[in-house]
């Protein structure tokens, strides 16, 4: 136990005077924690909170477009800047280029026109439908009503979701019109105010629920998903540690002193186990701090610890161990620093991007679906995620964590064969 | 010197050859060097005295034969001969980053001495070799001689009963390696056999009372220095050498 201990030690006072391995083992996952989660929450915040700027150029002159910015307006997601009428599509998209905003909107001048002719069209064809006489002289109508203009920098799910928020406030401004020319034809007289306001404003709501294992319903946002996700990365980026100390060790002169020793090479990678568990531990509790005491004062969402601390406990045990089995693993096998740095890192990356840390897993396309299992990082994501974003016990996630056992073993009895093959052990 | 009629290490039989070569650098070798011994392994750079030596610790496994230890076969299963031999390679054979102290508790706790045998050992071997005032300080700041020191005091930790050392005095200054000859004497003196390789043969003849001379793979000549001198009308070891490996470049 002694040989152990002093094992231990030797490996814990080697890695306190690494200074650059102690930065890339934390200081590197903290700055990606922080940075990412904050660009992803800007990103929320901008379609969200910080409203997009959007040029408006109306060339119509009827109260219809008048409405329709309104209701833009309205919807909360836009800071309106309304231009001259006499303004050319050149100058709006002159304006856009010199980054005055992201998205234009020409109103053409028979705008207010066109959905008042369509408004009539659908009036008639209604009254008739009610066994009414209605205007049978339909006329042809634009059904291109709007040109919206946007910088391409717009990546396409913003586009559709501004373009359902465009339609949206579209459709109010149609809706409007054909329900007053509709109860103008019926009753004679103008529809009256509130009843326009019940009709078009009184909207059911739609309640968001999050799917929980637990019972916990708490809304996941920005931290919730980066945390757990660069947590496990950083975990696995210890191979560059691990593996490099491994292979230092048997290249360098100490490893043929410790061959003619009497001690089985075998406490060497045990201590290197736990040395570098621990490590991966103090990484996991070092990010999870920083969700739940530096997100706040940076202004990003708080992270939500999952109530059950034990199993969190336990699963980022078995995370860590996952990895350093991985870097042991390589560490074996790699002949020189080099390979295991470069094939390391490397190889993380592409297990992150399967493993459904960069990309969602099931935005994934299905050819790459069958790899996903492949990737002990993903197994480590879906237990943290069933514990931070679905509230789940042991019970729950039990499924994503016998995967990451048997790799764990399989990873384990590799190294072993190669240590004996090597005739190290 | 005390020499005693037992055999500290015997090689029997032994066959090696490199792994990817097909011709045998060794072929039934046979040697035995008695225990209480100074014993110098030399030979022209490679000869295979590095070779032989890592058979002789265990560091390689021959192809066939034996190697016994103190009358302990040596193999990889059973590490306990392992405690009856210390080594000192001709490579710095420890942690850079880790002090002197802090790399014999290491290397002394793998040897498997007790805390407390190592505190007292430690003390005893940086007093001895002159490094108690640099103890705490990383090795890596050290210099040629001082790394010199420390790879033969962890060599030693354990008191082994045998000491292989591969050109323990290589690069270092006279003061050095004065300094180490002597404690190595001391060492002989308390009982320590010693098997010894270094290409400095003025060194040699010193220090060491027997030897082997190893060329191509065989023994070309064994015994005491003294008498194979005589057989060989030669005056000093460096004539000797010449004398039976010749003058050409051998690397």
């Amino acid at each position: 136990m002694y040989k152990l201990w002093a094992t231990i030690l030797k490996d814990l006072r080697i890695l306190l005077r690494d200074k650059v391995g102690l930065a890339l083992m934390f200081l590197m996952p903290v700055l990606l924690v922080v940075v990412v989660t904050s660009i992803q929450n800007s990103t929320f915040e901008l379609v969200n909170k910080n409203r997009l700027p959007i040029l408006i150029c109306n060339r119509d002159t009827g109260k219809l477009s008048k409405q329709f910015i309104e209701s833009v307006d309205k919807i909360g997601m836009f800071k309106l800047q309304e231009l001259d009428k006499s303004e050319t599509e050149q100058h709006l998209k002159g304006r856009m280029r010199n980054k005055n905003a992201l998205l234009g909107i020409i109103i053409p001048a028979d705008f207010s026109t066109n959905i008042s002719v369509k408004a009539k069209n659908v009036t008639s064809k209604a009254l008739k439908s009610f066994g009414l006489q209605g205007d049978s002289a339909g006329r042809k109508v634009n059904l291109n009503s709007l040109d919206l203009y946007y910088q391409p920098v717009l990546q396409e799910s913003y586009r559709v979701s501004i373009e359902g928020a465009l339609r949206s406030a579209l459709q109010i401004t149609e809706s409007r019109e054909t329900l007053r020319q509709l109860y103008f034809a019926i009753n004679e007289k103008p529809l009256p105010p509130a009843l326009e306001n019940e009709l078009l404003h009184n909207q059911s709501t739609i309640k968001e629920i999050p799917v929980a294992l637990g019972g916990v319903t708490n809304v996941p946002n920005a931290s919730q998903h980066n945390v757990p996700a660069w947590t496990i990365f950083a975990m696995f980026f210890i191979i560059i540690s691990l593996a490099g100390s491994i292979i230092r060790e048997k290249r360098s002169g100490s490893f043929i002193r410790l061959k003619t020793l009497p001690t089985n090479y075998l406490i060497a990678l045990i201590s290197k186990e736990i040395t570098y568990l621990v490590v991966t531990f103090l990484q996991a509790v070092v990010i999870f701090s920083i969700g739940l005491w530096l997100f706040p004062a940076l202004n990003l969402p708080q992270l939500n610890m999952p109530p059950n601390v034990g199993t969190l406990f336990f699963v980022t045990l078995i995370c860590g161990l996952s990895a350093v089995s991985y870097a042991i693993c390589l560490g074996v096998f790699a002949q020189t620093e080099e390979q295991a740095n470069g094939f390391g890192a490397i190889s993380i990356v592409i297990l992150a991007a399967i493993g459904g840390l960069m990309v969602p897993s099931f935005a994934m396309p299905g050819s790459f679906k069958p790899l996903i299992s492949i990737s002990p990082l993903h197994w480590c994501l879906e237990a943290y995620y069933g514990l931070f974003l679905e509230g789940g016990k042991l019970k729950d996630i039990i499924t994503d964590l016998i995967p990451l056992f048997v790799m764990i073993i399989v990873m384990q009895v590799i190294s072993y064969i190669g240590l004996k093959r090597k005739n190290l052990i | 010197m005390a020499v005693m009629d037992a055999l500290a290490v015997s090689v029997r039989n032994l066959d090696f050859h490199y792994p990817g070569s097909e011709v045998l650098l060794y072929h039934n070798l046979d040697m035995d060097i008695k225990a209480g011994e100074r014993f110098g392994l030399f030979g022209p750079n490679g000869a295979g005295k590095t070779t032989l030596m890592s058979l002789m610790t265990g560091l390689m496994e021959p192809d066939k034969g034996t190697v016994t230890i103190l009358g302990k076969e040596l193999n990889g299963k059973d590490k306990e001969v392992n405690k009856l031999f210390g080594f000192v390679p001709q490579d710095f054979s420890f942690y850079h980053e880790l002090s002197p102290v802090e790399n014999l508790e290491f290397f002394g706790a793998w040897a498997g001495l007790t805390k407390a045998q190592i505190n007292e050992r430690t003390a005893e071997l940086l007093e001895i070799l002159g490094l108690t005032d640099v103890r705490h300080k990383p090795v890596q700041k050290f210099s040629g001689g001082m790394k010199r020191r420390i790879n033969l005091a962890i060599g030693v930790i354990h008191q082994p009963k045998i000491l292989f050392l591969d050109e323990p005095t290589v690069g270092v200054d006279v003061q050095t390696r004065h300094a180490i000859i002597g404690y190595l004497e001391q060492l002989n003196s308390h009982g320590t056999t010693l098997v010894y390789t270094s290409h400095q043969l003025n060194e040699a003849e010193e220090l060491c009372h027997e030897m082997a001379l190893v060329d191509n793979g065989r023994i070309i000549a064994q015994g005491e220095i003294d008498k194979l001198l005589e057989q060989n009308h030669q005056t000093t070891l460096e004539g000797l050498f010449l004398n039976l490996t010749g003058r050409q470049y051998r690397d």
